[in-house]
């Protein structure tokens, strides 16, 4: 068989380019973020469904997101971002919200308790709402509940701006509602960014062109799997993915990622993950009828006034043949986290062969010289 | 649970305190917590000076943008290997999310940087004992078809313990494939092993008894050796080179773009490094050769890394900074005092071997020099994203601006 023109760059059917005759149509997801509330079931019905181990409890310290990125032991990622939207020639936000200390220590604590017991512990204990009343007296509190002193730097916090004159941002967003601390004036209006990133399963997969093993293949779905019994972890495709997303697992040695639930597609359901998604935020069908969707949502989106939508990895003509798993983005791709021009590696590769059969080249002629040329 | 990540609490902790370290015109003691490093803690002024979210740009404030003071430190958390930064440039501008790695850094360890060398080695070395075998050089004959098995010896050791499950290194021999580099070189490794073990092999033969079983062995072994150093020496070039395939076959970005060099760096190096060998082991009236093959291998060593670190732009940067730049300063210094040693001192068996000794580590400086670099690289999302983004707003400069996308909002 004569391999396609494309076969390592440009766009491209890859199921049938990797061997399958009479393929079924290529499958994906379309991750629309627009619709994305950040509750990671995704990540939750990935690690159930496919037993993926845990990855421990981190506190990563920058947003609600402490899974951080992808890896061997998360398959979906929901990325979080909070973004300050100054309020323009708009009339401010939260222009009714009041500003300044809680009416009583006593309507704090109130507000605070509850009647009966809730049975969680630790909690604010029923009809011992002391913790309440104490932060509502003690002045401005960070975040962490320390009390900040006027005149004196807070123990925790950055310090940036004026110390202390409110909640200081720690990168998460603040127990207390906006401009309490700070005043109507500082209020600034902010959007939350949430994307359930995953495998982008691209066309020209590189993890899969530089295995060594035959580990990595190409399903009939047009997707990209590792067969953890071949795979003997020598890491290449984690250093060739030009997203970061396949991963070794420490204790284990291996390859893993996303295989969008190739199980699952064999028995025509949907992947665990898209099943999961309560806001249809993750879609998953027939990449050519998702690519035409997705078109649409944008269109829809831009008439709502919303221009910033863009629509990421959807183009067969870009630098990895366009992503079987492709996004509906707020932002520029690095915001959240994506290479905002991946190419994949495997385009530069015959000229890299080339340059390598000229130094070899050099090498032996040199050689032949060293020794045929010169007296000594 | 993961036994590899830290108890609750404890990632959010380094942060505080890095916030802290951090903050403008503090002396606080969880800033020596960082500064463990000498070129980190003569960089603290430039770190604080930029540090804060709210120091030069406004719109950072609330936003994981270019400024986050844990930027430049992200890479750290990860790997813990990345040594002091300098920071010596301006920052570029970019954007990432809480200034994490986009990509995954290599998970090859440092043995990969050593098989680099060793393999390097083996290919220059049997070269040499080629090249001794035709033109009847015993001693450049015999000490490269010694070196070449036992750095293939070597090689093959550091191949496998790096794998994440070593037993299953004969899983490489499942397939051929030219779009991997490293099955490349599998096959590669494994028509030159043998060929390079046989050889050496064949130098026993002066043991051997003349006479009996071992008599017969005796006379047939160096024929046979010699064949099997010329395959050796057929292959070698291939095994030198392909490396550099292998490195710049991958997404980390200094090594990608550094593509047509890489392997002109690592046949130089090679080459260098086998005539070391013949410089260390043979009388300065048979070292002619390797004094001229490690002229050679030297002009096309020094003419790749001088390209690798001026032409790349940012991606060079990694390059000559930090660790990397250590090494392939030295590794130059290394080369040029190993070349001028093997000219100068021709008649003198003690200059020959220094110079020997130094081209050779030379090339051990220069390999772990550009394997490290490239590993700075992807460990920084500067790298990824800023060159890419130049690509972005070339093409957009070019075909103008789409509706779709349009400005990114007001931020």
């Amino acid at each position: 068989m004569i391999p396609d023109p494309n076969s390592l760059y440009g766009p491209l059917d890859p199921a049938p380019d990797a061997g399958w005759s009479s393929a079924p149509p290529r499958m994906g997801f379309f991750t629309d973020t627009s619709v994305c509330i950040g509750c990671k079931a995704c990540e939750v019905a990935c690690k159930e469904w496919n037993n993926v181990p845990g990855s421990g409890l981190d506190l990563l310290g920058m947003s609600y997101d402490n899974t951080g990125a992808l890896t061997a032991n998360s398959w979906r990622h929901v990325a979080f971002i909070e973004q300050p939207l100054p309020a323009g020639h708009r009339s401010p936000p939260f222009t009714g919200t009041p500003t300044g200390e809680p009416v009583s220590a006593a309507s704090a604590a109130v507000a605070a308790g509850t009647g009966n017991r809730t049975g969680t512990d630790p909690g604010l204990p029923t009809g011992a709402p002391s913790a309440a009343a104490r932060m509502a007296t003690s002045g401005p509190a960070d975040v962490l509940g320390d009390p900040i002193d006027a005149g004196q730097r807070p123990r925790h916090g950055q310090g940036s701006g004026d110390a202390g004159a409110g909640p200081q941002f720690l990168g998460m967003p603040g127990a207390q509602p906006p401009g309490r601390g700070t005043g109507a004036e500082g209020r600034a209006d902010f959007r939350w960014l949430m994307m359930s990133d995953v495998c982008k399963h691209c066309t020209h997969a590189a993890c899969l062109d530089v295995c060594p093993t035959g580990s990595l293949f190409r399903t009939e779905f047009g997707t990209v799997v590792v067969q953890e019994d071949i795979c003997n972890g020598c890491g290449y495709c984690i250093s060739a993915c030009p997203y970061g997303v396949i991963d070794q697992r420490k204790d284990d040695g291996r390859a893993w990622k996303c295989t969008l639930c190739y199980d699952r597609l064999g028995a025509g359901q949907t992947p665990a993950c898209a099943q999961a998604c309560p806001t249809e935020s993750i879609q998953y069908g027939e990449l050519d009828e998702l690519r035409e969707r997705a078109a649409a949502r944008v269109a829809t989106l831009h008439e709502r006034g919303v221009p910033e939508a863009r629509l990421y990895g959807h183009d067969p003509n870009d630098g990895v043949g366009g992503d079987g798993a492709f996004f509906l983005l707020l932002d520029e791709p690095e915001v959240y986290g994506l290479p905002p021009d991946p190419v994949v590696t495997t385009r530069d590769l015959p000229k890299m062969w080339k340059r390598a059969g000229l130094a070899a080249l050099a090498m032996a002629a040199a050689t032949v010289a060293a020794f045929v040329g010169g007296s000594s | 649970m993961s036994p590899h990540r830290p108890e609750v609490g404890e990632l959010f902790r380094r942060f505080r305190d890095r916030l802290a370290a951090d903050r403008p015109g503090t002396t606080d003691p969880a800033a020596e917590t960082d500064g463990a490093t000498a070129a980190t803690a003569s960089d603290a002024p430039a770190a604080t000076a930029n540090g804060g979210p709210s120091g030069t740009d406004t719109r950072a404030e609330l936003s994981p943008r270019n400024g986050d003071p844990n930027r430049r430190r992200a890479g750290r958390r990860r790997g813990g290997r990345g040594g002091g930064e300098e920071l010596r440039v301006p920052e570029a501008e970019f954007t990432s999310y809480y200034g994490r790695p986009i990509l995954k850094a290599p998970v090859w360890k440092w043995d990969i940087a050593a098989y680099l060398f060793t393999g390097g080695l083996a290919a220059g070395s049997s070269l040499l004992a080629a090249g001794g075998q035709l033109t009847g050089r015993p001693a450049l004959r015999r000490a490269g078809r010694v070196t070449a098995l036992g750095a293939v010896g070597a090689s093959a050791v550091f191949l496998v313990k790096d794998l994440g499950r070593p037993a299953r290194f004969h899983h490489m021999l499942r397939v051929a494939k030219p779009t991997s580099p490293m099955s490349v070189g599998t096959w590669v490794l494994t028509a030159f092993g043998p060929a390079a073990g046989v050889a050496a092999i064949a130098e026993a033969a002066g043991w051997l008894p003349r006479h009996g079983l071992l008599g017969l062995a005796r006379r047939a072994l160096p024929p046979v050796g010699h064949a099997a150093g010329l395959l050796a020496a057929g292959t070698a070039p291939a095994l030198a080179t392909y490396t550099g395939v292998l490195l710049a076959d991958t997404a980390v970005p200094s090594w990608h773009e550094a593509y047509p060099e890489l392997p002109v760096i690592f046949a130089g190096s090679a080459l260098a490094s086998g005539a070391g060998v013949g410089l260390l082991a043979a009388p300065p009236a048979e070292a002619g050769p390797a004094r001229r093959m490690a002229v050679a291998g030297a002009a096309l060593e020094l003419f790749g890394a001088h390209r690798v670190e001026t032409r790349l732009g940012l991606l060079s940067e990694p390059y000559r900074r930090g660790r990397p730049g250590r090494l392939l300063r030295a590794g130059r210094l290394l080369t040029s005092a190993g070349v001028a040693g093997a000219l100068l001192g021709r008649r003198s068996r003690v200059v020959g071997a220094f110079s020997g000794a130094a081209l050779l580590a030379a090339s051990v400086a220069t390999r772990f020099g550009i394997f490290y670099g490239g590993v700075a690289s992807a460990r920084d999302p500067r790298y990824t994203v800023v060159p890419q983004r130049e690509r972005v707003e070339a093409r957009r400069a070019g075909t103008d601006s789409s509706p779709d996308r349009a400005a990114p909002p007001v931020l």
